[in-house]
């Protein structure tokens, strides 16, 4: 068993080793997007929601480097004011899940008389469709921002919690916590020491999971009808509404669409990078 | 293990009760009128009083609640509002698709991600693993309905290879069946290949680290024996966990894959029956993929038992 | 998967698909894509454009209306007493209804009453009538109180709601409830067994239906149905409609996105045009019971700053489908006005400065305007961008509210204050048989009633005259009336009159004699097999 007694976060090799170059390229990507968010005045050439009738669905030109859309609204303007918006969902999808997930799912894992109750309310949070929550949450409060990010968040809670709950199921059989356990260390220690540890790395690659759901289930909603609205653009709902044109004007789609997929693989490589060095099993074997 | 699936099962009862409950409520705090949806936009108040006495939505909150509960535990659903027909017949002839819909989309991701995952595992840093990564995150990085458009527009309207839209039974036959549903099941599937090969990979590598597969190499196991045969099984929880809360989220994929390739399914009746506030339609809908997750998951945390001796169900 | 092995699947599928498709047969199905998927079946309880088309494929009317907006006989001759006070009505022979039963003058009389039980002007015309009764079998004799100017124009309307006769069992149900079954007289009969709410409606042709003697001419003349089957699908994304039916699947669209056409311009096996010559208005409502649209002032300041021409523009594309006219009767109709065009005279930017002016004279306090916007409904989601954006250049305060179309209808229903969930405008549009005179017309209704539709305007003056039409006959009596109407409803900014736009409907080459009319008809139509 190589396993060390006490799998807690590794101190080594974050200093010291070059890191790969999808990890450079990928933090170049999200720092430039996190730039395009921050500084979108600046760098958007038009109000993004400016209307111009008489400029409907024209193409890439001098003026409007990416064309327009349906508005007359140009196209650049609204995908970089759009990363504002997407990138805060994403982030807030993601970290909501896990802040309320992960005690969840250890507590289940851990107290076997509260996690059958629990996964059973997990199951049933999961059958209720996130349109239908979407709409009744947006409707009962105020369509905006919070509301989106709070109706995408629930339906991704229980998958997080059975995550954790499964990762601390397979922990409490190792002889480690085993070990731990005889010896009387107290639970709440027994947690955070011993099991917690062990779900950080699928939880790694479930947040930047969720990241990435979260962004695309904003534009189902937008494709559905029911996201935020047109005047706060979002990757989501430009997409949504560039989908009429798409036969004619695909670039409406994939301008948004090819900004948000590279946001996501970057995301979803530095979690990998991420993962492979925080995993302690990964030792010797990471290149 | 029979007392464990029994005690589940039982706890079952108020779990699907306590959705009922949320749900019911969820609906009618919902603004929205049935009424409304059956008397259209140019209707009078008047007309659409008169069309909310005759559904009973003026009753009671917890008067509707119970006969409702009352009524389904005697097997009676009741009837759609707006169409007037009953909701276990409305179910019934849209689940087809989506059932088809759903099990061509699991049978491509297990078919294709499995080996994808284990490659990518196996040649760990490599460039199979880079690219089968890449290709994977672009899978779950496009909404769906773009994939849907440029599927459609590659391989039915360039290459006709396929028919645009529509959905045809299995009844009809089983190719015509396959060649209507080959493209939106593969559409649904590409986030599951992505997701589930991703996972599959993170698991194997894990494994694939373990002491017995070190002295499973040392016998002098065949590589193929060892990845199969005693990694992927070890690997097997994190995977199943995948693709039971893959299939969780299959609905909203289902809604928007339904809507682009015109499948009559059930995504697209629960949508339309949330847009109509259609109460006893998505109350039935509802409760009806709560009782399939409810019941996948079993399965799933059965499967836990069997391909990880190391979980012991009492 | 390759390349190579999709194409072998997809090839392979496709030749086994020959192989197992289904018996040849010479029956002619006419596949159709519709503008809304049919949901509820009523074609009494429902203002739905989608269910008063599927009401014209399975009900009949006593009388059609031609392409001149002249009444005609249908399931009946009339004849009008020398007073005008009596009308009598003799059904014609050979009528029967779907369920083998022959047509009584008895069912029309409860299907009238019934019919006007739910439509806002049947309702009006009861008020003047003093009887309806059956004198025979065959005969209905329609008796006035006092004179009633529109009793046949009712009798024959295409606009939602028709008043279509049923059996006398259906038109009994419960007020408020559907009826159970679809049992018409129409030239279709309606497949129950292969309905699927939502997604797919089938009718196949009336063998028994005998058509009238003269050609067709919109919902009059002879029905003669020259497809055995007509199947409408609901698509709900446009893209995919198109698709299908440049690939065959389906013969018909019966609404296409306009700026769209341009793919179907490519296609030599596909054509478009308008078949209904009347097209739909879109109308901006204010909310006359809340600040700050509640003065009439700021309600003109608003009329001016908008433009009809950008809004047409940007919900529609094409100048060729949309027309900008003053008239709130639609701009081709017997009918249209050009009273209040002052309104929308001159250039967008001499009106934004006239609306400024007049809002800042109006004392306007900052009030902000709730002005609601459906998200999933494409064709009235721009307006309201549209709008506020304008609204805003003339000093509004305009906060959009972006919601589902199924909460915005339920909540113009309310007049609470706009922290409780109350709302300042919305839009919406009409198809311009649902407007084309004071008497239908639900947004000039000036009586500020709790039972008016949404907005609740208050004129006495147009409350006046609206009754002085009911009882006008003569056409220029008719038009002059109309014409002051329209004048007092854009000086009190009932609503703007946001243009008019054509549907275009698009089918495959080889697809004939597509009937012109107020709405959608299926008689007529040909598909070579």
């Amino acid at each position: 068993m190589t396993t060390p007694l006490n799998p807690a976060l590794p101190r080594r090799r974050l200093a010291g080793n070059l890191p790969h170059w999808t990890v450079i390229l990928s933090l170049a990507i999200l720092a430039a997007a996190l730039a395009m968010a921050i500084l979108a005045p600046q760098l958007a050439n038009f109000e993004p929601t400016r209307i111009n009738a008489a400029m409907r669905l024209q193409p890439a030109s001098e003026t409007y480097w990416l064309g327009t859309d349906s508005f007359g609204r140009d196209l650049y303007s609204r995908i970089i004011h759009g990363a504002r918006v997407s990138l805060v969902v994403g982030a807030g999808v993601a970290a909501g899940a896990i802040l309320i997930g992960l005690p969840l799912g250890l507590l289940a894992g851990w107290f076997r008389g509260l996690d059958a109750v629990l996964m059973r309310l997990m199951d049933g949070m999961m059958a209720i469709p996130g349109i239908l929550l979407a709409i009744a949450i947006v409707a009962l409060t105020k369509a905006g921002l919070v509301t989106v990010i709070i109706a995408i968040m629930i339906p991704e809670i229980p998958q997080v919690v059975r995550l954790v709950r499964s990762r601390v199921l397979a922990a409490r059989a190792e002889p480690y916590v085993e070990a731990a356990q005889l010896l009387g260390t107290p639970a709440p220690r027994l947690i955070l020491r011993h099991l917690l540890p062990a779900t950080i790395a699928p939880l790694i690659v479930q947040a930047t999971y969720i990241y990435a759901s979260a962004i695309l289930t904003e534009a189902a909603l937008s494709f559905l009808g029911v996201g935020i609205g047109t005047e706060i653009p979002t990757w989501g709902n430009i997409m949504a509404e560039g989908r009429l044109y798409f036969a004619m004007r695909p670039w409406l789609v994939f301008w948004p669409a090819i900004v948000l997929s590279l946001c996501i693989l970057s995301i979803n490589l530095l979690g990998d990078a991420l993962r492979d060095r925080l995993d302690p099993k990964m030792k010797g074997r990471a290149d | 293990m029979l007392y464990y699936l029994l005690r589940r099962l039982l706890m079952a009862v108020p779990v699907m009760f306590l959705i009922a409950l949320i749900v019911f409520m969820l609906l009618r705090l919902t603004p929205g009128d049935p009424a409304q949806a059956i008397a259209g936009d140019q209707a009078s108040p008047e007309q659409i009083a008169a069309i909310r006495d005759s559904l009973g939505l003026d009753a009671p909150l917890a008067t509707q609640f119970t006969t409702w509960i009352g009524n389904m535990l005697r097997g009676d659903f009741g009837h759609s509002l707006i169409s007037q027909r009953p909701v276990l017949e409305m179910i019934g002839q849209r689940i087809g698709p989506t059932l088809a819909l759903a099990t061509v989309a699991m049978v491509l991701t297990v078919v294709i991600s499995l080996p994808l995952g284990v490659v990518a595992a196996r040649r760990h840093g490599g460039l199979v693993d880079r690219l089968v990564m890449s290709l994977s995150v672009l899978g779950f990085s496009v909404p769906i309905f773009v994939i849907g458009y440029v599927l459609i527009g590659i391989f039915a309207v360039h290459l006709k290879w396929f028919p645009v839209q529509g959905y045809r039974p299995l009844a009809e036959g089983f190719w015509p069946f396959l060649h209507r549903i080959f493209l939106p099941g593969l559409a649904l599937s590409l986030i599951y290949i992505a997701l589930v090969s991703r996972m599959t990979r993170a698991a194997m590598l894990e494994v694939l680290r373990e002491d017995y597969i070190r002295t499973a190499r040392a016998k002098g196991l065949s590589e193929r024996v060892i990845l199969f045969r005693h990694a992927l099984r070890n690997a097997a929880i994190p995977i199943l966990t995948v693709v039971g809360t893959g299939f969780a989220m299959m609905i909203s994929g289902v809604v928007v894959t339904e809507t682009v390739f015109n499948v009559p399914g059930l995504g697209r009746l629960v949508v339309d029956a949330v847009l109509a506030r259609d109460y006893p339609l998505i109350q039935a809908i509802i409760l009806l993929t709560a009782g399939t997750y409810v019941v996948i998951n079993l399965l799933i945390d059965i499967s836990y038992a069997l391909t990880d001796p190391r979980i012991r169900y009492q | 998967m390759t390349i190579s092995g999709l194409r072998a699947l997809g090839w392979a599928a496709m030749a086994a698909g020959l192989l197992h498709a289904g018996p040849a047969s010479a029956e002619t199905v006419l596949n159709v894509v519709m503008q809304a998927p049919l949901r509820t079946l009523d074609p009494h309880l429902s203002t739905a454009q989608i269910v008063r088309t599927h009401g014209f494929m399975v009900f009949d009317t006593l009388l059609g209306m031609d392409a001149d907006y002249k009444p005609q006989p249908q399931m009946a001759d009339y004849q009008v007493s020398d007073d005008g006070l009596t009308y009598t009505f003799t059904l014609r022979d050979g009528l029967t209804w779907h369920d083998g039963s022959p047509v009584a003058a008895e069912d029309c009389v409860a299907s009238l009453k019934r019919w006007a039980e739910n439509d806002p002007a049947g309702r009006k015309m009861m008020e003047y009538v003093a009887s309806i009764e059956t004198t025979s079998d065959k005969v209905l004799v329609l008796t006035l109180a006092r004179p009633f100017g529109h009793v046949l124009d009712l009798l024959a309307k295409p606009s939602p709601v028709p008043p279509f006769m049923m059996p006398k069992r259906l038109a009994e149900t419960p007020s408020g409830e559907q009826v159970a079954e679809m049992v018409g007289s129409g030239p279709f009969k309606f497949v129950a067994e292969e309905y699927r709410p939502g997604d797919q409606a089938v009718y196949v042709r009336n063998e028994d239906y005998q058509p009238r003697p003269e050609p067709a001419s919109w919902t009059a003349g002879g029905k003669v149905v020259n497809v055995d089957k007509v199947v409408w699908k609901a698509m709900p994304d446009m893209q995919t409609s198109i698709n299908a039916l440049q690939s065959g699947d389906v013969d018909l669209i019966e609404q296409v996105t306009i700026d769209l056409l341009p793919l179907l311009q490519m296609n030599d096996e596909v054509e478009y045009g308008v078949i209904n010559p009347l097209g739909s208005q879109v109308t901006g409502r204010f909310n006359h019971r809340l600040p700050p649209f509640d003065d009439a002032e700021i309600r003109r300041a608003a009329m001016y700053a908008l433009d009809q021409e950008q809004l047409m523009q940007t919900a529609i594309g094409d100048p060729e489908y949309y027309t900008l006219c003053a008239s709130d009767y639609g701009c081709e109709v017997p009918l249209a006005s050009d009273a209040g065009s002052e309104y929308l005279a001159g250039s967008a930017e001499e009106r934004m400065a006239k609306a400024q002016e007049i809002l800042k004279a109006a004392g306007y306090d900052g009030t902000p305007v709730l002005m609601m916007q459906p998200t999933d409904l494409t064709i009235l989601s721009t307006q309201p961008i549209v709008a506020a954006e304008r609204l805003r250049e003339a000093g509004f305060a305009v906060e959009v509210a972006s919601m589902d179309w199924a909460t915005l209808q339920s909540r113009k229903n309310g007049w609470q204050p706009v922290a409780e969930g109350g709302w300042n405008m919305l839009f919406t549009y009409w198809g311009v048989t649902g407007i084309w005179n004071p008497l239908v017309h639900a947004l000039l209704d000036g009586s500020g009633s709790d039972n008016a539709w949404s907005g609740w305007p208050v004129s006495p003056e147009i409350e006046a005259l609206r009754e002085q039409y009911l009882v006008a006959t003569d056409l220029d009596e008719q038009k002059r009336i109309a014409a002051e109407i329209q004048q007092i409803a854009y000086d009190q900014g009932f609503y703007y009159n946001a243009g008019e736009f054509q549907s275009v409907a698009a089918w495959r080459d080889g697809i004939t004699e597509l009937q012109p009319g107020p709405i959608t008809l299926f008689w007529g139509v040909k598909k070579p097999e």
